[in-house]
């Protein structure tokens, strides 16, 4: 008996085998989720419809992991035939077998005792190549192992942990190469989006996040703030493989809350950016909060969208912006197409025709503090927006809430917080959150479930007619028509992950990690 | 930066400098921008005065975890571990001098002991006021009010008794009154101990527990800005007042 429970799992890793095509053609196997969004084009989207609208409330656990340490646990697991790959607090990567729940095997990296972070050991997950699993480690390492055992292929240091560069991204594979974003956005470190080989771990390009002196854009920096203006890119991008084009987001520029010393617009921070995957070239950019004082990263997975508006097809990226203004772009030319706030703010009159924010006076942060919505987390945040093909719909997890911005001191120190100030809580009215459905071409609300407070975790949609998300520390599913409450889940401990769904001998399961342990649930 | 959830909790240590070193400032703008920065990053909770709140007073000329400038500066740059004191992570190591000589000068009061008879206002808890069938006291009371054992470390005498004057001038952080409708059974009225978007938990007045899931509920009605603690402005004559403020003031244990 014995013997079989070891051959089990051992027969299962032997058939890890994920080509980049596997991944590229990803909706034609959803009982799998082989990459951070489940495909390419962020949408979160599932077809698996065994879990549906008639049957949700029969949603039970299945089984538990529960994490080894007790820090915030923000994985997306990705799962392959079989084998769920997890990051895990501080600093872990486990294959766990999707039939028991058990552990495969787990690789440790150890984390030096100065890694300095803005916001706790926390990691997204994992890119999944071929018989590889890599994960960008915390201290700005990116790792390649073995899938079936856990063991150490290559390791490539990225940047130093000691100038404030980490990481906590999951890595997307494209083609033969592994990319990856990194962290430090607090730290004035200079942004940047890697390439490597697969195969070898050799750097194949990097892509600057702020053009160096000469290049183009160097000059909407001050002086040399350009090289401790930050525009990191800590959130998995997406990719097109009809046009090969690669859509990442930047993040806020540095000082976080202290513009005066970076005068200019500051590309490319709080930006889209549209590269080619081979070279790091490129295609074209989209600043959505140029001179952005209040630390609205734009790092949020962007979603591809085929939409048709006015009655024509059009090829879109959309993205509900930490800003509070939902966006959606031509993805060919990063052309702006609509938008419009899709939570209270109070910072700006609107977009002008090219989607540029029009800034409102008296909005930047003070010294005595500028009362601001939306506050520091933004209208939404890092986790996962949904596209739903089904309805049409866009869906967001949303935060309606204040903040009280101040300006400080900005001292860079290599290694040391780079802020210039500050947000406090605003106490004057209670904050709420809402899964808000938005038409994808104009972000127009065309309906809305409203949750209790702020939620800080991402959403999924299903072929079965359902939106998955969660608030505080519940797991719900609600109608993706109507959002009409379905089926609700106490966790215990607050939610702040991406959920995912994969098949199991024939079975629909559903997973969310919250709180210090990893849920998967099942059909009764 | 993503933060938001975990901005608190980054615990972050700087550099910390020899204590032998630390010399705080004394220049006046320097005094000016250690009181803005007092009033975006602390009063909060520690009161705009240092009077305490959800912090403990710091306009005392004795900070017990700080007792010399070093450690002041220590516990404003590193927070203090297993409280809600966080890090102070935003700020330069200059503005992080500046706030500590501010919060320096707000001890400069005189030490003199709040006026009235402890022995007497303790018995006035008990008795006339009845405040312990609604406050705990060292573990020993009801639970519908805050705890007030450490009520001296918290609250200065002028806001303790306000108030006892005025309950509802100034509720403590996080306290609402519900009343909440079954579709089946009577309704509770207590005070709030939890919400999420699909549950409530309320203690009610009698001290019984309560969580309801939300879809079996008529109703949920807020009482925001009310308290269910009498004004006790008739009830007890100026000098028992002080006797109780004097008693509560004494309250200086550290939970």
């Amino acid at each position: 008996m014995r013997f079989i429970l070891v051959l089990i799992p051992a027969l299962v890793l032997a058939q890890i085998h994920v080509p980049y095509q596997r991944i590229r053609d990803a909706h034609k196997e959803p009982g799998n989720w082989l990459t951070y969004s489940g495909n390419y084009t962020g949408q979160r989207y599932s077809l698996l419809d065994q879990i549906h609208t008639g049957n949700v409330g029969r949603l039970r656990v299945a089984w538990v992991h529960q994490a080894d340490e007790l820090d915030a646990f923000e994985t997306s697991p990705v799962v392959v035939d079989g084998v769920m790959f997890i990051t895990e607090p501080p600093n872990l990567v486990k294959a766990l077998s999707t039939r028991t729940g058990r552990t495969l095997w787990t690789y440790r990296k150890d984390i030096p005792k100065d890694l300095r972070l803005c916001c706790g050991k926390v990691n997204r997950g994992v890119a999944v190549l071929d018989d590889a699993v890599y994960y960008a480690s915390l201290d700005a390492h990116l790792i390649a192992l073995d899938a079936r055992s856990g063991r150490l292929r290559w390791e490539v240091t990225m940047a130093d942990y000691k100038t404030g560069h980490s990481s906590t991204g999951a890595p997307l594979a494209v083609k033969d190469k592994i990319i990856t974003g990194m962290a430090g956005g607090e730290f004035g470190v200079r942004g940047f989006i890697d390439a490597y080989d697969a195969k070898t771990g050799k750097q194949a390009w990097r892509f600057w996040t702020i053009p160096a002196a000469g290049e183009p854009g160097n000059d909407t920096w001050q002086g040399n703030s350009w090289k401790t203006g930050s525009a990191t890119t800590w959130v998995t991008g997406v990719y097109d493989p009809e046009s090969n084009t690669l859509y990442w987001g930047t993040g806020n520029p540095g000082p976080d809350w202290n513009g005066d010393v970076r005068k200019g617009d500051n590309l490319y921070s709080d930006t889209l950016l549209a590269l080619d995957p081979d070279t790091g070239q490129k295609k074209w950019h989209f600043q959505y909060t140029p001179h952005d004082e209040h630390d609205w990263d734009s790092t949020q997975t962007p979603i591809l969208i085929d939409a048709v508006l006015q009655g024509q097809p059009r090829k879109i990226v959309a993205l509900a912006n930490r800003n509070g203004f939902y966006y959606a772009l031509d993805r060919q030319t990063g052309r702006f197409v609509g938008g419009r706030p899709y939570i209270k703010q109070t910072w700006s009159s609107g977009l002008d025709e090219a989607g540029r924010p029009m800034r409102l006076p008296n909005t930047a942060p003070s010294v005595e503090g500028t009362l601001v919505w939306p506050s520091l987390g933004g209208g939404s945040n890092w986790y996962s927006s949904t596209y739903s093909p089904q309805t049409s719909l866009y869906y967001v997890n949303v935060k309606e809430k204040a903040g009280v911005y101040h300006k400080g001191e900005a001292e860079y120190k290599a290694g040391a917080f780079f802020n210039g100030g500050g947000q406090q809580e605003y106490k004057g009215e209670e904050g709420y959150g809402a899964v808000r459905a938005l038409e994808p071409g104009s972000g127009a609300l065309r309906w809305e479930h409203r949750l209790h407070s702020p939620s800080h975790a991402g959403l999924m949609s299903t072929a079965g007619g359902l939106v998955f998300g969660s608030n505080g520390s519940s797991f719900f599913a609600i109608d993706a028509k109507d959002g009409k409450p379905l089926w609700d889940f106490q966790a215990g401990g607050g939610i702040i992950a991406n959920p995912i769904t994969y098949m199991s001998e024939g079975k629909q399961y559903v997973v969310i990690a919250g709180g210090h342990a990893l849920f998967v649930f099942g059909l009764d | 930066m993503r933060k938001a959830a975990f901005l608190l909790l980054a615990g972050v240590v700087f550099g910390a400098d020899e204590p032998a070193k630390i010399k705080l400032p004394t220049r006046r703008d320097d005094l000016a921008r250690g009181e803005k920065l007092f009033g975006a990053y602390c009063a909060l909770c520690h009161g705009t005065k240092g009077g305490g709140g959800r912090g403990p007073i710091l306009a005392t000329p004795k900070l017990k975890r700080a007792p010399d400038d070093a450690a002041l500066v220590k516990v404003v740059e590193d927070g203090i571990q297993g409280t809600e004191m966080p890090g102070a992570w935003h700020m330069t190591p200059r503005e992080i001098r500046q706030v500590s000589a501010f919060v320096r000068g707000l001890g400069r009061v005189p030490d003199k002991p709040v006026p009235g008879d402890i022995a007497r206002g303790s018995q006035l808890y008990q008795a006339k006021g009845g405040c312990a069938a609604c406050h705990t006291v060292q573990g020993k009371g009801g639970l519908m009010g805050p705890d007030l054992t450490s009520a001296g470390l918290r609250r200065s005498a002028a806001f303790l008794r306000e108030a006892i004057l005025n309950p509802e001038a100034e509720l403590p952080d996080r306290f609402l009154q519900v009343r909440v409708v079954p579709h089946q059974g009577s309704p509770i009225t207590g005070i709030r101990l939890g919400e999420d978007s699909f549950t409530i938990q309320v203690r009610d007045f009698s001290d019984n527990l309560h969580s309801f899931w939300k879809r079996d509920l008529k109703d949920i009605h807020k009482d925001h800005g009310r308290s269910p603690m009498p004004a006790y402005k008739d009830k007890f004559s100026d000098a028992e007042l002080t006797d109780l403020v004097a008693y509560l003031a004494s309250l200086r244990e550290e939970k």
